[in-house]
């Protein structure tokens, strides 16, 4: 069941073109990671999403309702941080917690906002204006994460957060996640989105260039390689698929795309091979390759 | 049941009401204690029917009217017709001021800094912030006009009764109620705080300088201002009731047309296009003075045009006084009655005074733009780089004190230039130019002021605004109320040689510049040694 539905989605801010064409769907009970490098439209789809800003072409569903049209009937059943946190600084953290909650006008489990506070290690006591980066981010984490919510939107919600704390917000969409709420995380943190997310989005200058699974978009990719062979393997850089071709202490390294592994083992096999690493690619260099530019994917760095 | 535009609004209206009810109560007091303090002190000083004839007598010329408004009955000039025609317009005007503040800060202001994203991601109607403001506006502005009613029927005075004195608030609450919906427009049109607050006092003095033409000359203008149909209601005199509805119906259409326009359009953004701006800075704007100057470009220009505007139409009431004194053989014998100097050059010593007090405001603006720099966090980004506090804050004092200068030039010569061409009396250009710049140094001690405060007490910093007003109505209400010259003095302006009067004081220049500076070197005394607040 899809609980985020996007199709064609364009935005035009006068002659910016942020968004063009658009395509997203999140299920139920799935954690989405939307990626991208800067500027290329995440916050845009967020905010289209979030009915706060609205689409030149194309359309945003929430539960199968329209995202602009609908709203208030939407926001009762999400709960979405940013990454720049704003706050009335004349209030305390613990006032702008119970104000969004109550707006939320869900059930507030007192004994897991009281948990929640103390997991993120988190003074409600201080008044907005003294509050660090950080501790902005967490009011509004702990304001979503405090009662249920069947889909989450989370635009970079960690980037002011210690490591430690980063570790308490993986946990609240693990036990989001268990009790089948769905989740759309906008990051850069890439390890961050490796560990949480069922599949992802690349989006990139307002197009989604890469959707699918983590496994599914590995298999797009090139795997690392480290060789060592008995004997002299002839032009094995100029073999079908290899990139970055290097030789390190009599080793070969060098990358090579994932759909030639097979012909590649059975080439290099011939010659004896004495030492053989391979690490799977990361969703890092998975980006790199999306990230750099050139429209064919193939260029390499 | 889809969109529900107001959903929550009344939670979020008690959200903004409590924050807002300290901030409005700092001005609805101060308002109405003035009000009232006033009505009293016309009633001590003017005791009998004679005296406030007198006083009608010197109202009713044409500069006076573009300073107050008309006047109603000057021919039965009661205590409550005296505080309708001298007190109204500027009280209005005050509250006029309050509600496009409260606006602006309960709508743009936390559009632009990113709260309301926050709060419309909740369930919230997309009116819903905007309908709680408009009922805190509202509210605000009811409490005031029924305080300011109860206040003045309280005095129990004959002429300042209950049905005059409803009439009274509600001029005062309705102006407010008129400019609020004006800036909720604005905000729906630009995209940030200053270009809002701008619009607004632009309408705002538009509407005073259009009736005050009118006022002062022809008097059908008038009608084509808000606050000249508000002082059409004659209040204490006629108790006319149509210009409050007039008003009200056209705020209300006003604020449908804002609420529609918030309904459609984006977060974050205005209606007005913006432009794209230059690919790499000029290199006007490599520099300190440069970045300054670019900050605050536009309204710098706006002020200049602002002043010469004001020049203008005091400029043009000189000729309506020359022609009116031309026309009253017994206005002349008063004048003759009052001493050696001729009515004309009084009023435009006072005119003078007020035009200076106008010049200070941009240079102000000027100054404080540093203080909204530190506290938006930006100036942490110049201190930050091989700048020394002293640079940056002897670069927005020099620009201050330029633009103190410049003001004032511009505001002088349209008026003398459009003055002298108009009257026939013996004021040359020069002379008119010379009376008014004599008034820099007193300028300047308010700029030091308020570099001092910033360098020492930084959460004071708008005290300066206060301090402002305070000479404001010095030269105001000084003669009216009579008021000691100890309160006088403590105003800068008070010291000034009222020239072409008085013999020009190179003492009194000089001792007042050097206060001046003296106040700049304390500011720089203490922003060095002080934190850098956010
Ligand atoms: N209000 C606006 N007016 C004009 N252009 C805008 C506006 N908002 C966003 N843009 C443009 O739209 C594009 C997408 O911006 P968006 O904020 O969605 O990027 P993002 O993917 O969230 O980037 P980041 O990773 O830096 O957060 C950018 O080119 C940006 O300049
Ligand atoms: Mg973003």
């Amino acid at each position: 069941m899809k609980v985020l539905e996007v199709k064609q989605l364009t935005k035009t801010f006068g002659k910016v073109q942020a968004l063009d064409g658009v395509d997203l769907a999140v299920n139920k009970g799935e954690v989405y990671g939307f990626i991208g490098p800067n500027g290329a439209g995440k916050s845009t789809t967020i905010r289209i999403l979030l009915g706060l800003l609205k689409p030149t072409s194309g359309f945003a569903r929430l539960f199968g309702k329209d995202a602009w049209e609908d709203a208030v009937a939407i926001h009762k059943r999400i709960a979405y941080v940013p990454g720049d946190v704003n706050l009335w600084p004349n209030l305390t953290g613990g006032e702008v917690i119970d104000l969004f909650l109550k707006m939320r006008g869900v059930r507030v489990d007192q004994s897991r906002k009281a948990r929640l506070m103390e997991q993120f290690d988190f003074d409600p006591t201080k008044k907005c204006r003294t509050y660090s980066k950080g501790n902005r981010q967490k009011v509004a984490l702990i304001a979503a994460f405090a009662a249920d919510a069947d889909l989450y939107i989370l635009d970079e919600p960690t980037s002011g957060l210690d490591p430690l704390m980063e570790r308490v917000f993986q946990q609240c969409v693990y036990e989001a996640k268990k009790k089948g709420s769905s989740v759309l995380l906008s990051s850069h943190i890439l390890s961050e989105v490796e560990r949480l997310c069922d599949r992802v989005a690349i989006i990139r200058q307002g197009e989604i260039i890469e959707s699918g699974s983590l496994a599914s978009l590995r298999h797009l990719t090139r795997i690392q390689l480290t060789i060592a062979t008995k004997e002299v393997v002839p032009d094995l850089d100029s073999q079908p698929g290899v990139h970055d071709f290097k030789i390190e202490n009599q080793h070969y390294v060098f990358q090579v795309d994932a759909d030639q592994l097979d012909e590649m083992v059975r080439y290099v096999s011939q010659y004896g091979v004495v030492n053989l690493e391979s690490a799977p690619p990361t969703l890092e260099d998975l980006f790199m390759r999306h990230y750099q530019g050139s429209t064919s994917g193939g260029g390499g760095q | 049941m889809a969109n529900q535009p107001n959903y929550q609004t009344g939670l979020i209206f008690r959200f903004l009401f409590k924050r807002e009810v300290v901030k409005l109560l700092v001005w609805i007091v101060p308002i109405v204690a003035m009000t009232v303090t006033i009505a009293l002190a016309f009633n001590g000083l003017y005791e009998t029917q004679e005296e406030r004839q007198a006083l009608a007598e010197t109202m009713e010329n044409p500069a006076m009217k573009a300073l107050v408004g008309q006047g109603y009955g000057l021919d039965n000039y009661t205590d409550g017709a005296m505080l309708a025609h001298q007190m109204l317009l500027m009280t209005a005007v005050v509250v006029a001021i309050m509600s496009m503040l409260l606006i602006v800060r309960l709508t743009r202001a936390d559009e632009e800094d990113g709260q309301l994203e926050m709060l419309r991601a909740l369930p919230m109607g997309r009116l819903a912030q905007t309908n709680a403001a408009l009922f805190v506006l509202v509210i605000t502005n009811i409490v005031l006009m029924l305080i300011t009613a109860i206040s003045l029927t309280a005095l129990g005075m004959d002429s300042i009764d209950w049905a005059g004195s409803l009439l009274y608030g509600s001029v005062l609450g309705t102006t407010g109620l008129f400019f609020g919906a004006i800036t909720l427009l604005a905000a729906q049109l630009s995209d940030n705080t200053r270009g809002t607050m701008m619009l607004g006092y632009l309408v705002l003095g538009l509407s005073y300088m259009i009736r005050s033409i009118g006022d002062s000359g022809n008097e059908l203008l008038s009608w084509f201002s808000p606050l000249g149909i508000l002082l059409g209601s004659e209040v204490y005199v006629n108790n006319y009731w149509w210009p409050i509805l007039v008003i009200v119906l056209l705020a209300i259409i006003i604020i449908a047309l804002a609420l529609y326009l918030q309904q459609i359009r984006d977060v974050g953004a205005g209606l007005l296009p913006q432009r794209s701006g230059r690919k790499a800075a000029s290199p006007m704007l490599q520099s300190q003075i440069g970045l300054a100057l670019r900050l605050l470009r536009t309204s710098l220009i706006a002020w200049i045009i602002g002043m010469m505007l004001i020049g203008i139409s005091y400029g043009s009431v000189l000729g309506d006084l020359e022609a009116f004194l031309g026309e009253s053989e017994a206005i002349m014998e008063i004048i003759g009655a009052s001493g050696d100097m001729s009515i004309t050059e009084q009023f435009i010593s006072v005119l003078l005074k007020i035009m200076a007090i106008f010049s200070t405001i941009p240079a102000l603006v000027v100054f404080v733009r540093l203080k909204s720099e530190e506290k938006k966090g930006r100036l942490e980004h110049l201190l930050a780089k091989p700048v020394s506090r002293k640079k940056i804050l002897g670069t927005y004092l020099g620009l201050s004190f330029l633009t103190s200068i410049v003001m004032m030039l511009a505001g002088i010569i349209a008026l003398a230039g459009i003055g002298v061409t108009v009257m026939d009396v013996d004021i040359s250009f020069n002379t008119l130019v010379e009376a008014q710049l004599v008034y820099l140094p007193a300028v300047w001690i308010l700029i030091g002021f308020a570099a001092a405060l910033y360098g020492w007490c930084y959460k004071w910093s708008r005290f300066i605004w206060l301090y402002l007003l305070f000479s404001f109505l010095t030269v105001y209400l000084g003669d009216l109320l009579d008021l000691p010259a100890f309160i006088l003095g403590l105003s800068p302006y008070y010291h000034i040689p009222e020239l072409p009067t008085d013999q020009l004081s190179w003492v009194v220049m000089v001792v007042a510049t050097g206060m001046a500076l003296l106040l700049s070197f304390l500011g720089f005394l203490g922003f060095q040694r002080r934190d850098i607040e956010t």
